[in-house]
């Protein structure tokens, strides 16, 4: 163990696809980019014209939980490591930067980064506790800690306990872009989401994601070759984290409003869902799964109580019919990786 | 085809030529409707907004109602997102109703934000008239300042000064808390302890023994709905009102003492802002109410979105538009009236004066009939029951 095993052993490779390298740990990624391309590019031009169609402020939430889930799905889909406590990032990332926005007066893409950067040390320490046990018990430990931050958020003087922090200021970006337009903030969130979203789908396609595949597909197998396991979990922990934090700073900002509904447990489960339900371990399949669930609660609203027994009842069908989700079902017809 | 269709327009014209001017108006009502407000907001409010709609005579007056409803699950959250959606979607002009202080909060913001008016009737922070006041908010029914205020001073009076409090560790019972405890240092009564308990609470037992333990002569719950029913259970399990001490509940409606039975909540001294049974007017109304809700009687705060939205709809007919700032600010240039809280005013930070009610829960025996629970103890004028105004609020100079 002396030797430097984080280093890439594939280090001779052709660095220009860095990703297609590794066939023999993925053999089905085999040239995912082109395709890949083809749809962000697509995605991208849909949503640019969507806000003109459907209301803005639903497609910004759509948004924020799209790169919640990615976030997720980044540890889960490619990581292996089911986080029952991923709120705690969302959650204290989007009170920090409301509170940063609202008191301490800072510009919004200030406040985001700050809210992130809570986020992303939160991770480190949460992390760093987690990732030592293995499967449910890494589960209870996440959830655990979710808890203990949900109390803070409850108890702590600038939280506001249930009331949250209210009226927080979108503000300015950068000081000169006005953001109280709907379709300026909009545009801002869409690029923030994007941005979060390619960063993702590099992670995944570089060396470290094929590392981090293999960890996931056979953890003994990787630590025999010489991996050092747990700096790599420990590195997509707190990546997936502040991408987590970032999509929580941001929904802060948008709504003008951190609550306690961002940092409870069933935030984490529903995010878990959206995951599952659009199709764990593919890159668009966590967009899928909120845009589903978002809606399902935006336009059943008027149901109450049965939007949950209703998010149940898809969750089994899901689970009976299609385990891939959505998206793995595209995927698996299409003959293609999305 | 032709015939038809002139005859159309001859009737659209006719409808439209009587009355002086005709507009539409979009209330929403915005609560709780399957949790544990549901029973004392809920389909009730709904309701009664639509009576207030029918007793006006808005069609008459060319005001054509359509009344929207949601449920916000008691989450600022969501309410912030639903008040939202409809200011900017769907052409809602009125949010009414909204309990849960959070929730209420939030409405009161986004309303703020988008220039529209929101009457609050289901909540009871102090802050909705106070440091987070608008102009765009009137609080209609009652505050945690109201209910401590009807409720300390009347057993201060009997010679009950001291007090205990059994606080819901979180916002909303912190506020009701520190408020009470003002009013009973101010009327010369003392606090000689208290207890908070985690939110929600099942077991009071330990919380229940200090408060007996402590010899205070009141035990003040601030807590709310489910805590506030389990308190009281079992307070009446350790036999703390026989053995000589009071219990008093900070936030209670009807429909509580209705879930807990008189033979539990009987002797409970609790101060609301409404009671079916109170007179005419209010038997007349109560009645009709409960005919269309199974049979259930209206709380305090079913009849606050009632009065708040036939005051609210004066306001559109005599302003002759619903121009959020004209419609408000001939509300708080006229006085209240009508069958549920009297005469009434507006006051320049949006609340609403009118006179509150101490009452205490009947024992079964004294009980008449279904719905038969309170006797007044007292009556707490408008100019007293409320806060005076705050600087805290920037509607006050």
């Amino acid at each position: 163990m002396s030797s430097d095993p984080v280093r890439r052993p594939a280090s001779s490779q052709d660095k220009a696809q860095p990703a297609m390298t590794h066939s023999t740990v993925s053999p089905v990624l085999a040239n995912p980019q082109r395709h890949h391309t083809a749809i962000f590019l697509l995605l991208l031009a849909l949503l640019a014209v969507a806000p003109f169609a459907i209301y803005p402020v639903f497609l910004m939430n759509v948004l924020c939980f799209a790169l919640f889930a990615a976030a997720l799905n980044l540890l889960l889909g490619y990581g292996g490591l089911l986080s029952f406590g991923h709120a705690a990032f969302f959650g204290s990332a989007s009170y920090i930067s409301a509170h940063a926005a609202k008191v301490w007066g800072l510009t919004p893409e200030l406040a985001i980064l700050l809210g992130t950067a809570a986020a992303a040390f939160l991770g480190l320490i949460i992390g760093a506790l987690a990732i030592r046990r293995q499967g449910i018990y890494f589960a209870m430990v996440t959830l655990a800690f979710a808890q203990m931050v949900y109390f803070i958020a409850l108890q702590a003087p600038f939280t506001g306990g249930e009331d949250g922090i209210q009226a927080v200021p979108r503000g300015h970006l950068l000081g000169f872009i006005d953001l109280s337009s709907d379709l300026t903030l909009y545009f801002t969130v869409l690029a923030i989401t994007f941005a979060g979203l390619l960063l993702i789908h590099r992670i995944i396609h570089s060396p470290f994601g094929q590392v981090l595949k293999a960890i996931r597909d056979n953890e003994a197998r990787a630590i025999s070759v010489g991996y050092r396991v747990t700096r790599y979990k420990l590195a997509v922990f707190v990546m997936s984290a502040s991408l987590a934090g970032l999509a929580g700073a941001t929904k802060a900002i948008v709504f003008q409003l951190a609550s306690l509904t961002d940092v409870h447990w069933t935030m984490s489960g529903e995010v878990v869902l959206m995951t599952l339900l659009g199709g764990m371990g593919t890159v668009f399949g966590p967009l899928a799964g909120a845009a589903v669930i978002v809606a399902m609660q935006n336009y059943f609203a008027s149901f109450g109580a049965w939007v949950t027994v209703l998010q149940g009842l898809i969750f089994t069908v899901s689970v009976l019919v299609f385990r891939e989700g959505i998206v793995g079902v595209l995927a698996r017809w299409l003959k293609k990786p999305l | 085809m032709k015939l038809t269709n002139t005859l159309l327009l001859s009737a659209a014209v006719a409808a439209i030529s009587v009355p002086a001017f005709a507009t539409d108006v979009k209330i929403g009502v915005l609560n709780d409707r399957s949790g544990v407000y549901a029973d004392l907001s809920g389909e009730g409010s709904v309701i009664a907004a639509q009576m207030a709609v029918d007793d006006f005579g808005a069609a008459a007056k060319g005001i054509n109602v359509t009344i929207v409803s949601a449920d916000h699950q008691n989450k600022p959250d969501i309410a912030s997102n639903i008040a939202r959606q409809w200011y900017d979607q769907d052409g809602v002009d009125m949010i009414a109703d909204v309990p849960t202080s959070s929730a209420a909060l939030a409405v009161a913001q986004v309303t703020k934000e988008k220039n529209k008016v929101f009457i609050d009737s289901g909540a009871g922070s102090t802050d909705l008239t106070g440091k987070s006041c608008s102009p765009n908010t009137i609080h209609w029914t009652y505050d945690t300042y109201s209910l401590g205020k009807g409720t300390a001073t009347a057993l201060i009076n009997e010679g009950k000064k001291s007090w205990f409090f059994i606080t819901a560790d979180y916002a909303f019972g912190q506020a009701l808390e520190r408020d009470t405890s003002e009013i009973v240092k101010a009327e010369g009564g003392t606090v000689v302890g208290g207890v908070r308990h985690p939110f929600p609470g099942t077991d009071f037992s330990s919380y229940l023994l200090q408060a007996q333990g402590s010899g205070a002569q009141v035990i003040a719950m601030a807590n709310a709905g489910g805590d506030t029913v389990n308190t009281i259970k079992q307070a009446a399990e350790f036999g703390i009102t026989q053995s000589g001490q009071s219990l008093a509940s900070l936030l209670m409606f009807v429909t509580d003492v209705h879930a807990l039975g008189l033979q539990t909540a009987k002797g409970l001294m609790l101060t609301e802002a409404f009671y079916w049974d109170q007179n005419d007017g209010t038997r007349a109304w109560s009645k009709r109410f409960a005919a269309k809700h199974d049979g259930k009687m209206p709380t305090m705060v079913h009849a606050g979105v009632y009065a708040g939205v036939l005051d609210y709809l004066k306001g559109v007919e005599a302003t002759k538009g619903k121009d959020p700032k004209a419609v408000i600010d001939w509300m708080k240039g006229n006085p209240t009236d009508d069958p549920l809280f009297g005469k009434g005013s507006i006051r320049k930070d949006g609340r609403v004066l009118h006179d509150m009610y101490l009452f205490q829960v009947k024992s079964p025996e004294e009980s008449k009939g279904p719905w038969d629970y309170y006797k007044t103890v007292a009556t707490i004028p408008a100019d007293q029951a409320f806060k005076p105004m705050s600087k805290d609020c920037s509607l006050v100079q």
